[in-house]
């Protein structure tokens, strides 16, 4: 199913499985479904090798102090106090501040679509029916037709989630929220300030953007660097040496504002018409 | 086995700009500086040893347990099991795109035209250098014609795709996943859309409108952080496992929290003060006790030299 991208060095990745398993519940009703990632990855991973034999090197818990290996069983968490005070916490403090096991993914409210401003969104997921595929469709249905989109939580391996779910051509997505104190709002902001921009200005940005103005498609756009990297790779691996491209950095232009917006124009309209 | 994983290195929360560069519009050019918007979350516990000294991690040789410098450290690609290419950082370098220091925006596109799936990770961008003319005429015409930029850019060794978005006047720069992250509802397995039966979405329409009620941003609290600092307050008024902290995290205590710090900055460089304009997130970030705040720095602390994603 995965379509391979990149040489022969990708690595060609299994169709996605569910991840997890729960019930949706809205109101009375429970809607049993299944969870699948919806983004994957693509990074290029590299390992991480002793210089000598070229194999992979292990991790090791060492003391700060004394350098000597400290096996993980015995590490304590700590939460560090004021006045060079810290507070040790075992195991079973930290167990019971676990969220309680459960399969219920609970909607506390529904909003605007658009009203979860997209900061907020971490990761994607998409949910399937598990089971009874009616109740599924429907729920994507009714979020469709009022525009909505549901405040969803949910425990995961031991884990509290926020979530928006939301209806995407037909099918229902979970995507998980960042937490308060994570984001930064822009509105905590204040804009630069500057005497007043002229309006002939204003006019001529416009219409350069009205120019440069196309539609969203996303596979207009490849990760270059990675596919680069990835040839790097293969070349070295069939035993060639790798070229070597000079990074060149451009020359910058002057920035006369309103000469930038004329000329930038009127290359437009070069264009347009040759 | 150790792994790559530099999460650490990737996505830097702290206040320092860590990319400048310009954005470009036509023959435009407006010279920014690059800061996160989002940092990461939460509190991180540290670990401590028995001997009470903090613990860090370390690599060692598979085959002898000997700890390892960064210098005795190469990046491989693994291409056969137990097989590696290895890949300098000098070889990483030189392949970088030449665009680095620059967003070239040559599409600008209908915001709505960007499903949210795409979005990865949010920054500020504030003027840097010289005059923020072009900084605001930039973002008043995009927000006024509720536009984003596209562009890709080079930063720290990775390429990124990205909307350049204006709002209350500050643009910011939203990383966006490449087509190839995203999957479609047919690569997880998804059956085809079945015609609901209508009576039963009108069900469902019902239960919506009942439990429809504005945005409440208290809903994204952090229960687990509050929890543990519920926690470690008992503990501390007990006076029940409290140690004196090792020299490594007294360090770490000045200047409270991380967030505060960074909207300062953040309005330093946008020539303003902080207090201006409503700040939800914050105001609800701010209900919790100053000690939940102050960020561990436990991952950044990680070993050997510069290293790439």
């Amino acid at each position: 199913m995965q379509q391979l991208c990149g040489g022969e060095a990708e690595k060609e990745v299994a169709t996605a499985r569910a991840i997890w398993k729960g019930a949706l519940k809205v109101g009375t009703a429970s809607v049993p479904v299944k969870l699948y990632s919806a983004v994957q990855d693509r990074k290029v991973h590299f390992r991480l090798l002793h210089k000598t034999d070229k194999q992979p090197v292990k991790q090791k818990l060492v003391s700060a102090d004394s350098g000597d290996v400290v096996e993980y069983a015995s590490v304590k968490k700590a939460f560090p106090l004021t006045r060079g005070r810290m507070v040790l916490l075992e195991p079973e403090d930290l167990e019971k501040l676990e969220p309680d096991d459960s399969r219920d993914v609970t909607l506390t409210r529904f909003v605007d679509v658009g009203e979860i401003d997209h900061r907020w969104y971490e990761r994607a997921y998409y949910l399937g029916p598990d089971g009874d595929a009616k109740a599924y469709f429907a729920v994507a249905a009714a979020l469709e037709k009022k525009q909505k989109e549901g405040v969803a939580r949910w425990v995961m391996r031991d884990k509290e989630y926020v979530g928006a779910l939301r209806a995407e051509d037909g099918y229902l997505m979970l995507i998980t929220l960042r937490r308060a104190d994570e984001i930064i709002a822009a509105d905590a902001l204040q804009a630069p300030g500057g005497r007043a921009l002229q309006q002939r200005e204003i006019e001529m940005a416009e219409q350069l953007l009205t120019a440069l103005h196309g539609k969203f498609e996303p596979s207009e756009f490849r990760d270059e660097y990675r596919h680069r990297v990835l040839e790097l790779v293969e070349t070295k691996a069939a035993g060639k040496k790798p070229k070597v491209v000079a990074f060149r950095p451009k020359k910058q232009k002057e920035d006369q504002l309103a000469g930038a917006l004329e000329a930038s124009l009127a290359g437009l309209k070069g264009k347009a018409r040759g | 086995m150790a792994e790559d994983d530099l999460e650490g290195f990737d996505q830097p929360s702290g206040l320092r700009s860590f990319w400048t560069g310009t954005i470009t519009f036509g023959l435009v050019t407006v010279p920014v500086a690059l800061y996160a918007a989002t940092k990461s979350r939460g509190i991180a516990l540290r670990m401590i040893g028995p001997d009470e000294a903090p613990v860090r991690r370390t690599y060692v040789c598979t085959k002898d347990e000997t700890p390892l410098d960064a210098d005795d450290i190469v990046r491989g690609y693994e291409i056969e099991k137990g097989k590696f290419v290895v890949v300098t950082d000098d070889e990483l370098e030189a392949i970088e795109p030449r665009k680095s220091r620059e967003i070239d925006l040559r599409l600008f596109v209908d915001r709505d035209d960007i499903d949210p799936m795409y979005y990865n990770r949010a920054y500020f961008l504030v003027p840097s250098g010289g005059t923020n003319k072009a900084y605001r005429l930039l973002a008043e015409v995009m927000e006024k014609k509720n536009q984003a930029g596209i562009a890709t850019f080079v930063m720290r060794a990775k390429e990124y795709l990205v909307a350049i978005i204006a709002e209350n006047g500050i643009l910011s720069a939203e990383t966006l996943r490449f087509e190839d992250e995203i999957r479609k509802p047919q690569d997880v397995g998804l059956p085809k859309v079945a015609k609901p039966a209508p009576a039963e979405v009108k069900k469902f329409e019902t239960q919506i409108v009942k439990q429809s009620k504005k945005l409440d941003l208290h809903e994204f609290l952090d229960d687990y952080a509050e929890r543990l600092e519920k926690l470690v307050a008992q503990k501390e008024k007990k006076k029940e496992n409290i140690v004196k902290a090792p020299e490594e995290l007294r360090d770490e205590e000045e200047g409270g929290g991380e967030v505060v710090d960074l909207l300062a900055v953040l309005s330093r460089s946008l020539g303003g003060t902080t207090g201006g304009g409503r700040k939800p997130a914050r105001k609800v970030a701010a209900k919790r006790p100053a000690a939940a705040k102050r960020k561990t720095t436990a991952k950044k602390k990680a070993p050997a030299k510069k290293k790439r994603a």
